[in-house]
Parts: structure tokens; sequence; C-alpha cells
């Protein structure tokens, strides 16, 4: 009993750690941008087209995909921030949303028409697959390592925020615009970079988790609705808010699949409807 | 017409909404026009009756989110409620498409009612997160309980009588046009002299400013609560007659799906006056049928194309850029 619960705790958390890492990029471009931006799971479903195309046709190592999913969602990102999505920041709710649905849209064709619409598969090297038991609990590798790289994003991305200079940038954009043109930043600059900074790490997101979740054209509006939850509930650009959520949600998905199986996915959404309705902000958000 | 609203004496607010109410030429060529299937496509009966109810759908959608100003991108759940309400109910003795209607309407719109209270709390991505799950919610719901919907093979044994107890259901949709026609000019009828009345003036206002609203008595969220519960209703009466039309509910008309194309049919042709709710669903559902017969997979391609469009180029949707073609064209003239 206490073995299975634990197993559950340890799958929960992996499994909320990848929805972390899918997320994580969109409290960058919706959390502190303030762009409703749901075409962020695209950029995951692109991150992840890039690891399985580079793995079987170039015959790449998993790892050293894995920056190459961040460096070109990054740089498509950056592309259409400059073309498209730029022009769009003072418009209203209803403009960004519907912009960026016609992005998933096309997302979602597009995929079908250059990959096909069957599943991708995905084979791990052997150091990430396979499992281990620590004290009865069964410790899959890859989850581990899903739960490693979740955590030094984390730092990364809280250190780099508060810490480092163009963090400092990046805040002062966004808090004030004026202000911060005002003081002789180049704002456009530095939105462009935040852009595809998150779009980059949905793309490693999505790399990461295909081995999970599988990856077909259905994957940009699959996991749109989690990253969506994960974020609001968070609270917008928090990423420790990011973190809490994801992990909450992972657990509590987890534990439901497994002791209530008959709710399915209808647990995830009443919670996230009942945080929202005490916390519209969400959890950790400010404004 | 706006010149003949601005110019001078006679202007008050009895006379500008008694101008607005006053039926233009167009608008009548435009829903006599809408009986011309009949006798040119009779073979597209049935697809000019699913126009009919996703014009009829967008309008529900058009109330709160042209007028009153609330971005709802769940709002599939009130449709999809209609529609298995009417197809459940039919199960069991009740075979009155009318009757369905009505019952299909209550329903709806007392979930509705009961959500508008969460609804007119919240504004932004709370907003649009709360409207998202409470759809998904509804689709859950409808996929676990299995033994009342069918769940994921669909509602099984509809069974729709004849309308009124004499039109039966027929093959090449007839009688679904006709139906479908009738309750979306008899909703279009109410959705129009509600828009034109003073609540349907101070719906505007709180687009533009929930906060002040209140200040020169204006109650936005009683206001906003009965909106959305009327918009219920028609969604709700919409999905009713899909339903009965086509005899078939699965839970496709719950999914997330549904709730994106009644917003891109809406946007497309143009939120904030009645028609473009219309209009925008003419091009689509059209675009959709021919487009996919052509090449089915690479379809939502193009709408995602004529999405970004529309909203980086035509921010008024197709009847907005009409409008202001012909305000040039009048101009140099």
């Amino acid at each position: 009993m206490l073995g299975s619960m634990a197993g559950i705790l340890f799958d929960g958390f992996a499994y909320g750690m990848l929805l972390f890492l899918l997320s994580v990029g969109l409290s960058v471009t919706l959390g502190m941008m303030n762009f409703i931006n749901l075409s962020h799971a695209s950029f995951g479903m692109l991150g992840g087209y890039v690891t399985v195309t580079l793995m079987q046709q170039l015959g790449w190592p998993f790892l050293a995909t894995l920056p190459a999913a961040f460096v070109i969602s990054a740089l498509v990102g950056m592309v259409m921030e400059r073309f498209m999505f730029r022009r769009m920041y003072r418009a209203t709710d209803l403009d960004q949303t519907l912009l960026t649905i016609g992005v998933v849209f096309m997302s979602i064709a597009g995929a079908a028409y250059i990959w096909g619409t069957v599943q991708q598969p995905v084979v791990m090297p052997d150091y990430l697959s396979g499992s281990f038991l620590v004290g009865g609990v069964n410790i899959a590798r890859y989850r581990l390592f899903l739960i490693v790289v979740a955590l030094v994003i984390t730092l990364l991305m809280i250190g780099g925020l508060e810490w480092t200079r163009f963090g400092a940038q990046i805040r002062a954009a966004v808090d004030n615009q004026r202000m911060a043109r005002g003081l002789g930043l180049d704002v456009d600059r530095t939105f462009s970079l935040t852009f595809s900074l998150g779009s980059g790490l949905a793309g490693l997101g999505g790399a990461l988790a295909i081995a999970m979740v599988g990856l077909d054209p259905g994957f940009a509006f699959a996991y749109l609705i989690y990253v969506l939850i994960v974020v609001s509930v968070g609270g917008l650009a928090s990423i420790w808010g990011s973190f809490v959520a994801a992990s909450l949600l992972g657990i509590c998905d987890m534990a439901g699949k497994y002791y209530v199986p008959q709710l399915g996915s209808f647990l995830i959404y009443l919670m996230m409807v009942g945080i929202l309705m005490w916390r519209p902000v969400g959890l950790f958000g400010k404004r | 017409m706006a010149s003949e609203s601005e110019s001078g004496a006679a202007f008050s607010p009895r006379n500008f909404l008694a101008s607005r109410t006053r039926w233009h030429a167009l608008e009548i060529v435009f829903w006599l026009s809408t009986l011309l299937p009949f006798v040119l496509v009779p073979d597209y009966l049935q697809l000019a009756s699913q126009i009919a109810i996703a014009a009829l759908f967008a309008i529900s959608l058009d109330l709160i989110l042209g007028f009153a100003g609330i971005v709802s991108i769940g709002h599939a759940a009130y449709f999809g409620l209609g529609a298995y309400t009417a197809g459940i109910v039919s199960k069991y003795g009740v075979s009155e498409p009318v009757l369905l209607l009505v019952l299909a309407a209550i329903v709806s719109g007392t979930l509705g009612y009961v959500s508008s209270f969460i609804i007119s709390r919240f504004r932004h991505l709370a907003l649009i997160m709360i409207t998202l799950g409470i759809c998904l919610m509804l689709y859950e719901v409808a996929n676990l309980t299995s033994w009342l919907t069918g769940g994921a093979d669909g509602l099984q044994g509809i069974k729709i009588g004849p309308l009124l107890g004499t039109f039966k259901f027929d093959l090449y949709g007839k009688t679904a046009y006709a139906y479908a026609l009738v309750v979306l000019f008899l909703c279009f009828l109410v959705c129009r002299r509600l828009i034109h009345s003073p609540f349907g003036l101070s719906l505007r206002g709180i687009r533009e400013n929930p906060v002040r609203m209140p200040a020169i008595g204006a109650p936005s969220d009683a206001h906003i609560r009965k909106i959305y519960t009327i918009a219920a209703v028609i969604a709700g009466m919409a999905g009713a007659v899909l339903a009965q039309t086509t005899s078939t509910v699965s839970l496709e008309v719950l999914g997330f799906q549904r709730s994106a194309d009644v917003l891109v049919m809406l946007i497309l042709g143009g939120a904030g006056k009645l028609y473009g709710g219309i209009l925008g669903s003419i091009v689509y559902m059209v675009a959709r049928d021919q487009f996919s017969g052509i090449n089915p997979q690479y379809w939502y391609f193009w709408i995602g194309l004529m999405m970004v469009l529309v909203v980086m180029y035509l921010p008024n949707g197709l009847l907005g850029g009409l409008e202001k073609l012909t305000r040039r064209w009048r101009g140099k003239s």
C-alpha cells in the first residue's frame, strides 16, 4: 500500500515535471509578456518532430537532438514573432486567441502534410530506458531524467530572471514598456528574444515529452489544454507557480487514474475550475 | 444610415433606437433569398440546414462575445447539452420536435443560468479558461455516463417524429431546412429586438467598460447573467435542431473543435453585428464542403490561414470589410 502510494507520487511527480517542461515556455510568453499564446503546444510539437526526424533520418543520439529542438523552435518562434505576433501585443484577448488558434490549425495540417498522421516511433537509448527498484518503488530511468531536467530548468529560469542582466531587461520591458524605452532599452529586441526563449523551451519540452506521450499531429491540441491549465492555475508570470501547479496536477491526475479510474480527466478540469474560482489570478499570480 | 442618425434636431435615444430597428431593404432581400435553396440547389438542402444551425449557434455566441465582450472558447457546452437533451428524451417516447426543442432550450438555459453566476465574476484569461473548463467537464461527463449517452459510440436509438405531427424529416432535407430556417429566423427576430433595446445598448457599454457601467445605473453582473442565459438557450436550441435533423448525437457536439469552429465563423463574418455570424457560417460551411471534398486532411490549414488573415487584415470580419468598401464607394461617387 505504502509502496504503491510512493510509486504514484513518483510517477505523478514525473508526469507533473513533463507538464512543467511543456508549459514553462508559456509562462514566459503568456505569463510575462501577457500574450494569449494558444499556439504554444504547436512549438512543442515542432520540437518533438525535430527530435524524431534527426534521430531517424540522420541517426543523431537522443541527447544531441535536444539542443537542436530548442534552437529550431526558438528560431521559428522568433520569425513568427517578427512578422505576426509583434503586431498583436496590443490587440484584444479575442484577437490574440483567434490568431494563435489559427496558427494551431495550420501547424496541425502542416505536420500531417510533412510527417503524416501516424504516431511517430520514439526509441530511447539504453541508458534512459528500463527501471530500477529503490525501497520497493519502481523508478523508471527516463522519468528520473525528466525530473532532473525539470529541476535544472527551474533553477536556470528563476536564477536567470532574477540575477542576470537580460533577466532584468525582460522584467523591465514587461513591467513598464514606456519606462523601459525611456531608459534606452531596446524593448522590441528584448521581446523578440523573450518570445523565442519561450518557443525554444516549448520545443525542448516537446522533444522530452514525446517518449512518454507519443507524437502525432493531434499533439498541438491535446497538450494545449494541459499547458493552459498549468499556467493559469500556477499564476501568470510565475515560474515557481507553474512548477507547483504542474506537480499538483501531475500527482492528482496519476492518483485519480489509479484510485478512481472511472472519473478520468474530470478531476483535473474540476480542480482547474475550482482553483480559478477561488483565485482567478492563479495560485502564485500577482495581477 | 449613419448620417441619418447624426443629423441634428431629431436626435434622441428613442429615435436612435427606432432608426436602428427599422428594416433595411437589404435585410429583407437577404431573408427572402434564404428560400432560394429550395428551388436552386435542392440537392444541397442538408448542407443548407447545417448552415442554418451553424448560423443560429454563431448568433448565440455573438450575443455574449460580440455584444457583451465575454470571450468563450467553450460555448459548445450548451450546444451539446441541447443536442443530448433532445436525443435522450426522444428515446423515451417524446417524439414531437417542437416539444423537444423547448425542453432542450430549458435544460441548456438552466445550465447557462447557473454558470452565468461564475462567468460574470471573471475576465481575461481566467474567464477563457473557465468557459473551456465547463465545456471539458461536460464532455467528460458525457463520455463517462455511457449508459445514458452512449459514450464514444454516440447516442443510439433516437426517434424523431414528424414535425407538428404532419411533416416527416425526409432524405433530401426539405423539412430539415424549412424547420432549421424557421427556428433561425424566429431566434434572429428575438435577438434583433434585444440588441436594439436599451438593454442591448447597455451590453455594448459593458463590453467597452464593465467597471463604469454600474456608475450610470446599469448593473454589469446582472446584465451579463441575463444575456449569458439567453445565449445558452439559443445554443441549446441549435444543438437540438442538429440532433433532430440528423438523428445522431455524438461526443463531438461537445468537443473543443466545435467551440473553435463557431468562433471562427463568427469572427470571419464579423462579431457584434447579428448578420456577421450568419454570413460567416455560410462562407465557412460552403468552403468546408468544397475544400474537404478535395483534400479533407488539409482543410484546417486553410481555415487557420483564413483566421490569421482575418485577424490581421480584417479586424471587423467580412461584414466590416464590406461596410468599409461601401462607405468608401459612396464617399467617392
